[in-house]
């Protein structure tokens, strides 16, 4: 819905990417779009990562608005040269004079029994790359919001949509034109005993442990991160100071995941305000295992709420 | 047993090495002033390249890669392609760049480490140096759609070594280009040595034109060293894409008569013989032997033009060495449209532990 009316507004909005026309994209994000829109500006792309990236630095640099899609995170890589070499690089390197206000939108994670390469959730590679946003939304109706904002923004956006999310959640999204603002936490829930950051899928099982631990009469502030690079710092120091807690929940494997940037920065801003061990609730260090055991690597609602006693036994 | 396809690759030469005409005059150059301005071009580019190889060795420049050798090719481009059309280079085509207005000095401060370099005063449309190889090229079939899509009459050409012609975005752009008929012209530069690899060990391709075949797109290959034929090739070339006839490959066959950059000796690999035969076989020298011999040049010309580009050289490298180190604000101000606030206290601390300014 986000494409339709952005692409209704402003014309140098472009969707490409493989089998976004009439197939309608392969979770049908862009269904519709085509035959509304037409071909021109609704292509599907030869199957090239490294093609879908780098023509989106050439049409965005000379006037269009590309959101390009990439099928699965796990495909990503091909494209990596022309976003970490070109996308996220050349208003830097030109002073302003040429820029890519691109989008790359993929589906992130894992969680519905998909062949191997289509769960993965390496946030963290994109995360470290300056000159580019990462955004993870949440829901239905954040990911519309935060996708406006996203195509607007006149630099490069990696948009990683969550799978478990698009079959998931059935929500009522308002097709009002209406952006999220970009670089904001989300607070999701108040509470006052622990602060619980997180994004993506995870918050689904991040609310069920809020729920859980409600009915022990332990309260939490949950935010949804959304965009995980650049951080809003600000929110969860706020929430730190208040609750004195920090758990973090990803999806994405532990070791320098996303989540560590926030506890650095939690040690660094924060350190006074805690008054337990920050704990990281997160994928294991080892491959993404195919769909049998993907329940065993995805955190669970358990090991949150397990994480959230430690900091209060702490 | 039916054939079900088949391919040819035509090679087109107008001016052979002694400056005699071995094909019909291209238009242009009926008029002699335009091969007098193309001859001044080639001359102007190859007085500054030597100016700045001079200046990386005096510690005034970083790692400089030389065009020596390719003048023909690079301005036969330069002239062939409207302003309004886009260049996505790879680092080398100073004569194309020239011509199409960026400036000496511009191309100095970039390879003397400063990014004001890329920030074209001039072709304000074009794309800067691109380093990673072959890279550019899906950039300039990026651009060609986006010209296919609004309907506007430009294209976009984009240069290639030999070597690039090994990588994957290479072939996915001639793809995208040919699947989609884009006005994209991609020109490969082959000069024979991809740093100390010769393109015999670079591909079993008996001809890189010949590549554009898997594209379904048209492939030709020309004499580099000759600026009619450059010119009046890419000229078709770019008419053809420009009315909507798609995008072409043009392979210009050359020689890097100099190292591959300043940081490359190029005798460890090669031998001093054989490049002396491609001396002989140099751009200048067959359009100053024809110019002469058309009563259109003689040593004063000579003299007075070597003159002015050495003037005109040495007001651009002054200005080049008087640039002042820019503030470490550079390194923030342009990467975001706006800089993003977690971002406000990096800057200050750059500020704080700004390095002394050293001189080039």
């Amino acid at each position: 819905m986000a494409h339709g009316w952005e692409m209704q507004h402003d014309d140098s909005v472009v969707v490409i990417g493989q089998d976004v026309g009439a197939n309608g994209g392969v979770f049908r994000a862009t269904a519709g779009l085509q035959a509304r829109f037409g071909a021109d500006r609704v292509q599907d792309t030869p199957l090239a990562e490294a093609t879908i990236a780098g023509m989106s630095v050439g049409m965005a640099t000379h006037g269009l608005k590309p959101v390009a899609e990439i099928q699965f995170m796990g495909f990503l890589y091909p494209a990596l040269d022309q976003i970490v070499n070109h996308m996220t690089r050349m208003r830097n390197r030109t002073r302003g004079r040429l820029s890519c206000p691109v989008v790359i939108r993929t589906p992130h994670g894992g969680g519905i029994h998909a062949p191997e390469h289509h769960s993965e959730s390496t946030e963290t590679l994109l995360c470290h790359i300056p000159g580019v946003r990462v955004v993870c939304p949440s829901s239905p109706a954040r990911a519309y919001g935060l996708l406006l904002a996203a195509i607007r923004d006149p630099d490069p956006v990696m948009f990683l949509e969550p799978v478990r999310l698009y079959r998931a959640m059935r929500q009522d999204v308002s097709d009002d034109g209406q952006a999220l603002p970009l670089d904001r936490c989300f607070l999701l829930r108040e509470g006052a005993d622990v602060t619980i950051v997180t994004w993506g899928a995870m918050t689904l099982e991040s609310l069920r442990a809020v729920v859980a631990l409600e009915a022990q009469g332990i309260t939490a502030d949950l935010i949804d991160l959304a965009t995980l690079s650049p951080i809003d710092s600000e929110t969860i120091l706020t929430s730190v100071a208040k609750t004195g807690r920090l758990v973090i929940v990803h999806e994405a494997a532990r070791n320098v995941g996303v989540g560590a940037e926030i506890a650095a920065i939690v040690a660094e801003h924060g350190l006074y305000d805690l008054q337990a061990p920050i704990q990281r609730v997160a994928g294991f260090d080892t491959i993404m295992p195919l769909f049998r055991l993907e329940h065993d690597y995805i955190p669970s609602v358990q090991r949150i709420v397990d994480a959230v006693q430690f900091t209060l036994a702490a | 047993m039916t054939i079900v396809a088949e391919f040819q690759i035509d090679h087109r030469q107008i001016l052979a090495p002694d400056g005699h005409l071995v094909a019909p005059l291209p238009p242009f150059a009926a008029d002699v002033d335009a091969v007098v301005a193309m001859y001044e071009a080639m001359t102007r580019v190859r007085v500054f390249d030597a100016k700045a190889v001079n200046l990386q060795r005096t510690g005034q420049l970083g790692t400089y890669p030389s065009s020596l050798g390719h003048e023909a090719t690079h301005v036969g481009v330069g002239a062939a392609m409207r302003p309004e059309d886009v260049l996505a280079p790879v680092y080398r085509e100073y004569g194309t760049q020239l011509w199409r207005g960026v400036t000496m000095t511009e191309i100095l401060t970039y390879w003397g480490g400063d990014e004001r370099g890329s920030d074209f005063a001039g072709p304000r449309h074009d794309f800067p140096w691109c380093v990673p190889i072959a890279t550019q090229t899906l950039h300039a079939a990026g651009a060609a759609m986006a010209f296919k899509i609004r309907r506007e009459p430009r294209c976009a050409l984009a240069y290639i070594g030999d070597g690039g012609t090994s990588e994957g975005a290479f072939y996915e752009a001639l793809n995208l280009a040919g699947a989609r008929s884009l006005p994209v012209v991609f020109v490969i530069v082959n000069n024979g040595w991809a740093i100390s690899v010769p393109v015999a060990a670079q591909t079993a391709s008996q001809t890189l034109a010949q590549k554009a075949v898997a594209a379904g797109i048209p492939g030709i290959q020309v004499d580099g060293n000759d600026v009619f034929a450059v010119r009046d090739v890419v000229s078709r070339a770019l008419e053809t894409a420009r009315r909507g006839g798609g995008p072409c490959v043009i392979e210009t066959l050359t020689y890097r008569l100099s190292d591959h950059t300043t940081a490359d000796d190029a005798s460890r690999y090669r031998s001093d013989a054989e490049v002396e035969q491609a001396w002989s076989l140099e751009p200048l020298l067959r359009v100053r032997a024809y110019l002469r011999r058309a009563g259109a040049w003689n040593d004063a010309r000579e003299q007075s033009l070597l003159q002015a580009c050495s003037r005109q050289v040495d007001v651009a490298v002054s200005d080049y060495l008087q640039l002042a180190k820019p503030s470490t604000d550079a390194m923030f101000e342009h990467l975001f449209a706006e800089l993003p606030a977690h971002l406000h206290a990096q800057r200050t601390t750059a500020r704080k532990y700004a390095a002394k300014p050293s001189g080039h």
